[in-house]
């Protein structure tokens, strides 16, 4: 689904990602760690191209991203991000936002975009919010609303950049629901957190990032119960 | 024959203004493009409007430009020139400010559903810019419709023309002018009403 290839980015002089190769495939779910700054959210951008790449491949679902032929737009509708900041068009309600994307780049019919956007806000918990603006929706709510204007575009994998990072503590729950829910469901999911019930719950893989590559992976139950590299060692021991 | 000098200062400031809003949110949009020698032209024309007496441009469009190009240029014409090119400059920063202050997580918001560069400018930014930019604007409208005054030196018959014609007549200067000064109050104060009205418009579908 998702393979990468030797990915360096660097942002001027400074080298963020050094090397990384991940093959991630159909239906599985990776938990991504490590510290600030390590590089995880770039990895996350390079997959669908906010960032440009500096040297190596990205193939997603078959298309090399940096191929002159492959439409970046297709690319995007086929890899849906999710961000910290909810990043929700606070002109828009609820329900546009969703459909947003349904009505402009899949060219669907308004009464289809807006039956297919009702449904996804019933799936995350959020019928009755169809009409509100975002500025009236907690951050909990908002996220939820993210995640459903990104799987409006029915995209093969999602992308998850600390979704619950910016959450007040009571929020994070309902959030990590709905994400566990589109696990079972057998959605292709790379995630960023440090939500270590999660992991556990819904990951098939747990990799851990430090310093632009990446140091470990390993079934959640292993890595969390038997780091191998001191890095990932330490660093588990300062979240727990 | 006030409301005559009246009638063409609200002509003049709709029409210059019309042609200086589409001027300044191109040049505003060209100023932060990707292009940098787009983003020079536009630099240099807000430079050379921020950096001149307005009189100066007026002079330059109505005597100097037809000098140079060999032909004549109707007053009126060159009322209106003069206030789109100069509010375009101020026009300009105020778009530039606006889209520039708009969080870029709404761009990558934008990109990563899929829309273009184009749709997301469109459907996402150029609403949120606009909102921002209506305090600013209602201020540039009103600081251009009072510019227009200046285009007696070319002879527009526009309300301050007017004016000065009838006291040439009368000698009343104090009613005259205090008229005159009250016409332009009371086109300033419906313009500030009407942007209000819209700023209100905007803000409760929010
Ligand atoms: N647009 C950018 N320009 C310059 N440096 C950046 C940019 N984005 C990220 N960085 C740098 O890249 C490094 C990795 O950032 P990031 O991928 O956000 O890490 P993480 O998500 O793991 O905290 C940091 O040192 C950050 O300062
Ligand atoms: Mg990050």
């Amino acid at each position: 689904m998702i393979k990468i290839k030797n990915l360096h980015k660097n942002f001027g002089t400074l080298a963020v990602l050094k090397g990384i190769d991940l093959d991630i495939s159909q239906g599985e779910v990776t938990v991504i760690m490590g510290p600030s700054g390590s590089g995880k959210s770039t990895l996350l951008r390079c997959i669908n191209r906010l960032e440009e790449i500096t040297s190596g491949t990205v193939i997603v679902d078959g298309q090399d991203i940096m191929d002159k032929n492959t439409n970046i737009n297709m690319i995007r509708t086929e890899a849906g991000m999710v961000f910290q900041q909810f990043n929700l068009f606070p002109h828009k309600t609820t329900l546009e936002n969703v459909t947003l994307g349904p009505l402009k780049v899949r060219k669907m019919s308004r009464p289809d975009a807006e039956k297919l956007g009702r449904q996804l806000l019933e799936k995350v918990g959020l019928a009755d919010k169809a009409n509100t603006y975002p500025d009236h929706l907690s951050g909990g709510q908002k996220q939820r609303v993210a995640i459903a204007r990104s799987l409006a575009l029915r995209p093969k994998a999602m992308l998850f950049d600390e979704p619950t990072s910016a959450l007040d503590p009571e929020l994070v729950g309902e959030v990590l629901e709905v994400m566990k829910q589109l696990g079972r469901e057998g959605m292709t999911m790379v995630v960023v957190t440090h939500e270590m019930g999660f992991a556990r719950e819904v990951a098939d893989r747990v990799i851990f990032m430090d310093d632009g590559i990446i140091v470990e992976e390993n079934t959640p139950e292993e890595i969390f119960s038997n780091p191998q590299n001191p890095r990932t060692q330490g660093f588990l021991r300062n979240i727990l | 024959m006030l409301l005559v000098g009246m009638k063409l200062t609200i002509l003049i400031t709709i029409c210059g203004l019309v042609v200086g809003f589409a001027l300044g949110a191109l040049t505003g949009l060209l100023k932060i493009s990707r292009n940098i020698v787009f983003r020079k032209l536009a630099g240099v024309y807000i430079e050379s409007i921020r950096g001149t007496p307005i009189m100066v441009q007026v002079m330059f469009i109505y005597f100097g430009l037809p000098m140079a190009l060999g032909m004549r240029i109707h007053p009126m014409v060159a009322g209106i020139v003069a206030i789109a090119v100069n509010s375009g400059a101020y026009i300009a920063e105020i778009v530039r400010g606006a889209f520039q202050s708009i969080d870029t997580g709404q761009t990558e918001a934008g990109r990563s559903i899929g829309l273009t560069h184009f749709q997301t400018m469109y459907y996402i930014i150029w609403p949120q810019a606009l909102k921002r930019m209506i305090p600013p604007l209602g201020n540039q409208f009103i600081i251009s419709l009072k510019d227009t005054s200046l285009l007696v030196v070319v002879g527009v018959g526009e309300l301050t023309r007017t004016g000065q014609e009838i006291i040439a007549g009368n000698f009343r200067a104090f009613e005259v002018w205090l008229t005159v000064a009250l016409m332009y109050l009371v086109m300033t104060l419906s313009l500030s009403q009407l942007l209000n009205y819209f700023e209100k418009k905007m803000d409760i579908n929010k």
